[in-house]
């Protein structure tokens, strides 16, 4: 779609020369100004990214992504502005053939009744996160399918991630809060409330004026309907799956219109592990993040801690020491092989497999994580990257090992021997390959509108990788390739997995030599501190690959300030969530679960 | 062929099944393979393994590492004989109140019988209902006062009052670190020795001025980065 | 309910008070009970993870008899809370626990179940499952590590051996098993229980800090 329209460019002028040498998005910038004066830069110091009048973003946008090439929507961001009486969205864009930076859009709209444009209809990938956004910060978008909250229920009251909105522990603004220390009294929050809980009503709110019926929520849209067609009878059955249900990898659910067995409509709902961590974000000092993101996707917690301190090492400005971005690279590869195996295993469950799979992937699992634990400190929440390094240089020995022997063990025999190992057992199993072939197909045109990112989009033929499309860390120097498959369904998301296992071990074993060098060196830059404040303010945004994807941490701030103003996280799971309707039209209800199973998704990250 | 892969999981199967009795047998004459240290060592170390891998919890244990964290400690001095508290370390300086990230530590400064802040806590709570073992409060306590446990056993029939620790329940004694993470102590230690040196005075035992920060934080990194 | 049983002195029938054969028969029968708990599948959040690392090969929950998770409450005995309780997961879970057969048990594993976790203070997130079903053993950790877990599933084991088939509620007739009313999605969370003390203070949380809140229930 993108080549076609590029190509036809490239027969009305000769820009392309120029494109190859110039950075993309200078170059996409140029000539987006001349097509639309209004586009202007934003004119706050420091902060990045073009201006869009509300009026216009759709024609921008459509610009943008035919035009331009800037075809991949990753992003789309809601910030309440209250000092300027302004509500902000912003779009990061990528170009999925040129990689590099992101063009990032911004629109601002009045405080008082909110409206922008939705780009739903042209990037579906934005579907959810709008809906998130009208949810949260209730900026209205105009032109989107279903406008409904999407973390909350029906029925909430106030859109809370707006900076007047008071939950009922509300304490302070900002951390560390003030009754702590030094003339510190215990107590809990519910101690405090009147009802003893974390709850609140709004004035003048009675009960009777609900009718309650429990029951609405969770079985909302079941229904059965009849259609009478002469000679034939069908039926609509529409069902419930989930939130507790053995097969959705937590709290997630689902809501499917079936023909029989087929599925005809299927629709996530989610908000069930919705934990408010972008709010407690904004409230945290810029440190105090870091174990929460641990919290995000729980399987990954390396990757996690990577992006943010990433995102806020921009606005620090800081530098990392050498030992330091190996280590970082080490932890994440590692992390990515870990949360891999625990996906397969579960795959492989969801497929009917029952546990036994599972079972040898978790204990697979076990020696990378307790060797996370022996550095880190805990088995899942590492806590372990900081601004400018890592917590701690690579414990002396492990299991009564010299670790940098057990790292050779594990990288060059137990990891591959295992990766091997489920090669043979499961990529011609017979069963592996009847459910997986051919189900929950998606494009690779699709998996781009869908905004979709990591294996899945891999799997449909789209060889983008953050690491490769815009190098952070060491990864430019470091020699691996791009697990790409092409086929979109179930059976190639599996192989782009037990690929990107073997990258990943290939990019292990060329890190080894450097942790042998740099034994010793330091591993943190400066001293480690925990009061933190940003030199400038502005905007960064903080991207890595993620076992899950793309994830990106959005992160504003002011000047000198300890707090990020706005803290946003692009979380893979949950925008590779809006394809999965897609995925399964059609397909039986137990292809359902395979699928899901597919895209792997973790809670913790798709409801945050 | 239909079957083969089922025939070649099982295959799987019985070889772990069939390992575990072999290796049963390679440690028959060298104190069985279960509730032996030895044999708890190759075991656990997942990569060595053969056959089973379970540890026998209650009765065998996963020995920790020494990061390992769970909920934090007060770190004192030994108990003088004949008492049960020793010194505490702690200045109540509030940094671990501040840098930690839920607010789940509460600190009450004791205070002179002047009136003048004392450098001591009076009281010292940590919810473990929101604790959520980050460890930094360890990280950045600058006098080494408060440590992460390693003890995970806490299970509990009630948390009304059990699951807010208070000073008494918090404090241990700075032998029972030594004794669980027994490299650390040992640099930390060096490591307050090399401080107190440099400084070139020993500190006095009551009124000790509050030391700057930037040494401290200099020994952490000397422990964290260098030394260990 | 199992804590009641513990503590309140519900009459035994006179004909059996002297009975010995009755704490034999207890020994047998919370053997059977104790070695056969069966746990919901039942996962929350990142402390589920920690369950099903429990329940693999490494740590192996079969050793107790506990390895046999359910996905329906009708057949489960233990419900493991493993993770964050939010508001819009709590109706389910009240009706999970409502559909349990007794004797049932409650285990909340990890600061968040607990108590709110590091999460507490967010507008969405239930500051302890015990506010809502009762509880029978806290797993504090965040996680708590698979051996801490086990830790807290002995102690259900122990709180099992200590109940008698005598005093036990749910063979009486004259205590029906106890339902929990399912809280109800308002503008905020409803406690069915808590509709008075509603109407009563509607309105004072959204103007106050919890500080202030303090200071006017002084
Ligand atoms: S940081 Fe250390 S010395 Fe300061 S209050 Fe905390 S425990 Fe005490
Ligand atoms: S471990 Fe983390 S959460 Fe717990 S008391 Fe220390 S700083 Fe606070
Ligand atoms: S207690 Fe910690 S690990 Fe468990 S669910 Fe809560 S945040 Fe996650």
């Amino acid at each position: 779609m993108s080549d076609e329209a590029l190509s036809e460019e490239a027969m009305q002028n000769e820009v392309v020369e120029v494109r190859v040498h110039t950075d993309p998005v200078e170059e996409a910038v140029e000539r987006l100004t001349e097509r639309f004066p209004e586009v202007v830069e934003d004119p706050r110091p420091d902060f990045g990214g073009y201006m869009v009048p509300a009026n216009q973003i759709r024609d921008v946008a459509a610009y943008v992504r035919d035009e331009l090439g800037f075809d991949y929507l990753s992003s789309v961001t809601g910030l309440d502005l209250i000092d300027e009486g302004k509500m902000e969205v912003v779009y990061h864009t990528y170009s999925i053939d040129k990689g590099g930076s992101a063009l990032v859009l911004k629109v601002h709209v009045d405080r008082e009744e909110p409206t922008v444009p939705s780009l739903t209809p042209m990037w579906p990938g934005a579907d959810f996160q709008e809906r998130e956004i009208w949810d949260l910060y209730g900026i209205n978008f105009e032109g989107h399918p279903d406008q409904r909250r999407i973390l909350l229920w029906d029925g909430f009251e106030g859109h809370p991630m707006r900076k007047d909105w008071h939950e009922p522990f509300y304490e302070e603004e900002h951390k560390p809060f003030g009754s702590r220390w030094p003339g510190g009294e215990v107590f809990r929050a519910e101690e405090r409330n009147p009802y003893g809980k974390n709850v609140q009503y709004p004035a003048g709110w009675q009960p009777e004026s609900l009718e309650f019926n429990p029951d609405t929520e969770v079985y909302a849209g079941m229904t059965v309907t009849r259609e009478a067609t002469p000679g034939l009878k069908t039926e609509k059955v529409t069902v419930n799956m989930g939130p507790q249900h053995p097969s959705t990898h937590g709290v997630f659910r689902m809501v499917v219109t079936l023909d029989g067995e087929t599925v005809l409509k299927l629709e996530p709902v989610m908000g069930y592990l919705h934990r408010n961590h972008e709010q407690i974000g904004e409230r945290n000092t810029f440190i105090q993040n870091i174990p929460f993101t641990d919290r995000l996707d729980y399987l990954s917690s390396m990757g996690n801690n990577h992006g943010y301190v990433l995102a806020v090492e921009q606005l620090l400005g800081s530098k990392v020491p050498e030992r330091a971005e190996w280590i970082r690279i080490l932890m994440v590869e590692l992390n990515r092989i870990s949360n891999h195996a625990w996906a397969l295993g579960f795959l492989l469950n969801d497929m009917g497999a029952f546990q036994t799979p599972a079972l040898y992937m978790i204990t697979e699992r076990e020696l990378i994580v307790d060797f996370f634990e022996a550095t880190a400190g805990s088995r899942m929440m590492c806590n372990y990257m900081r601004f400018g390094g890592v917590a701690y240089d690579l414990p002396t020995e492990f299991r009564g090992q010299p670790t940098m022997e057990f790292l050779d063990e594990l990288i060059y025999e137990q990891i591959p021997r295992f990766i091997e190992e489920m090669d043979v057992y499961l990529t011609n199993n017979e069963i592996v390959r009847a459910r997986g072939i051919g189900v929950g197909t998606l494009s690779a045109e699709e998996a781009i509108a869908y905004s979709t990112a990591g294996p899945v989009l891999r799997a449909s033929g789209v060889p983008y990788d953050v690491r490769r499309a815009e190098p952070y860390s060491y990864y430019d120097e470091l020699d691996f390739d791009i697990a790409v498959f092409y086929n979109g369904d179930v059976y190639d998301r599996y192989l782009v997995r037990i690929e990107e296992m073997r990258q990943s071990v290939r990019i292990l074993k060329q890190i080894l030599p450097h942790l042998r060098s740099t034994m010793g060196a330091p591993i943190v830059e400066g001293k480690p501190q925990y009061a933190i404040r940003v030199p400038r303010g502005g905007d960064a945004y903080g991207r890595v690959e993620n076992p899950k994807g793309e994830l990106g941490f959005y992160i504003t701030a002011k000047t000198r300030s300890s707090n990020p103003e706005r803290y946003h996280v692009r979380a893979p799971s949950f925008i590779n969530l809006t394809a999965l309707g897609k995925m399964c039209r059609g397909h039986k209800v137990a292809d359902i679960v395979t699928i899901l199973g597919s895209i792997d998704i973790v809670l913790g990250e798709v409801d945050r | 062929m239909y079957g083969l892969g089922i025939v070649k999981g099982m295959a799987v199967t019985l070889r772990h099944f069939t390992e575990t009795y072999l290796d049963d047998l390679r440690w028959a004459f060298r104190g069985g393979r279960y509730h032996n240290e030895e044999a708890l060592k190759v075991r656990q170390h997942l990569g060595k393994n053969r056959g089973a891998v379970t540890i026998n919890y209650p009765e065998e244990k996963l020995p920790m590492p020494e990061r390992f964290r769970f909920i934090p400690f007060l770190v004192t001095d030994d108990p003088p004989p004949g008492q049960n508290w020793g010194h505490d370390w702690c200045t109540s300086c509030g940094i671990c109140a501040k840098v930690c990230p839920p607010q789940c530590i509460w600190i009450k400064r004791g205070t002179k019988p002047n009136g003048r802040p004392k450098p001591e806590p009076e009281e010292f709570y940590i919810d473990i209902d929101i604790c959520m073992n980050c460890g930094f409060c360890a990280e950045f306590c600058p006098f080494d006062a408060i440590k992460m446990d390693h003890d995970y056993e806490l299970a509990d029939y009630d948390r009304t009052y059990s699951h807010i620790h208070d000073k008494a329940r918090l404090s241990k004694p700075i032998s029972y670190w030594r004794e669980i993470v027994p490299a650390k102590a040992a640099a930390e230690e060096a490591a307050r020795e090399l401080a107190e040196q440099s400084k070139g005075k020993r500190r006095s035992k009551d009124d000790e001025p509050e030391p700057q920060l930037a040494d401290d934080v200099q020994r952490q990194l000397f422990y964290k980065g260098v030394l260990y | 309910m199992a804590t009641e049983a513990l503590t309140s002195d519900v009459p035994v029938p006179d004909e059996l008070r002297s009975n010995v054969f009755v704490t034999s028969l207890d020994k047998v029968y919370n053997w059977g009970r104790r070695n056969s708990v069966w746990p919901m599948v039942f996962g929350l959040a990142c402390c589920a993870i920690e369950m099903i690392c429990t329940a693999a090969s490494r740590y192996d929950l079969a050793r107790f008899g506990m390895e046999v998770f359910r996905a329906t409450p009708r057949q489960s005995d233990l419900m493991i809370v493993s993770g964050t309780v939010t508001k819009k997961m709590v109706p389910t879970i009240v009706r999970l626990y409502n559909q349990m057969p007794e004797p049932r048990y409650v285990l909340s594993m990890g600061a968040c179940a607990s108590g709110g976790g590091p999460f507490k203070e967010g507008y969405h997130v239930v500051d302890g499952i015990d506010k809502f079903v009762p509880v029978d053993v806290y797993v504090p950790g965040c996680p708590p590590t698979p051996q801490a877990l086990i830790n807290g599933l002995i102690a259900l084991q122990e709180k099992i051996d200590q109940q008698s088939i005598l005093t036990a509620p749910w063979y009486r007739k004259d205590t029906p098993s106890e339902l929990v009313p399912i809280p109800a999605l308002g503008p905020d969370l409803v406690d069915l229980r808590q509709l008075d003390i509603i109407r009563r203070h509607a309105g004072t949380v959204q103007e106050h800090t919890i500080t202030e809140l303090a200071q006017k229930t002084d």
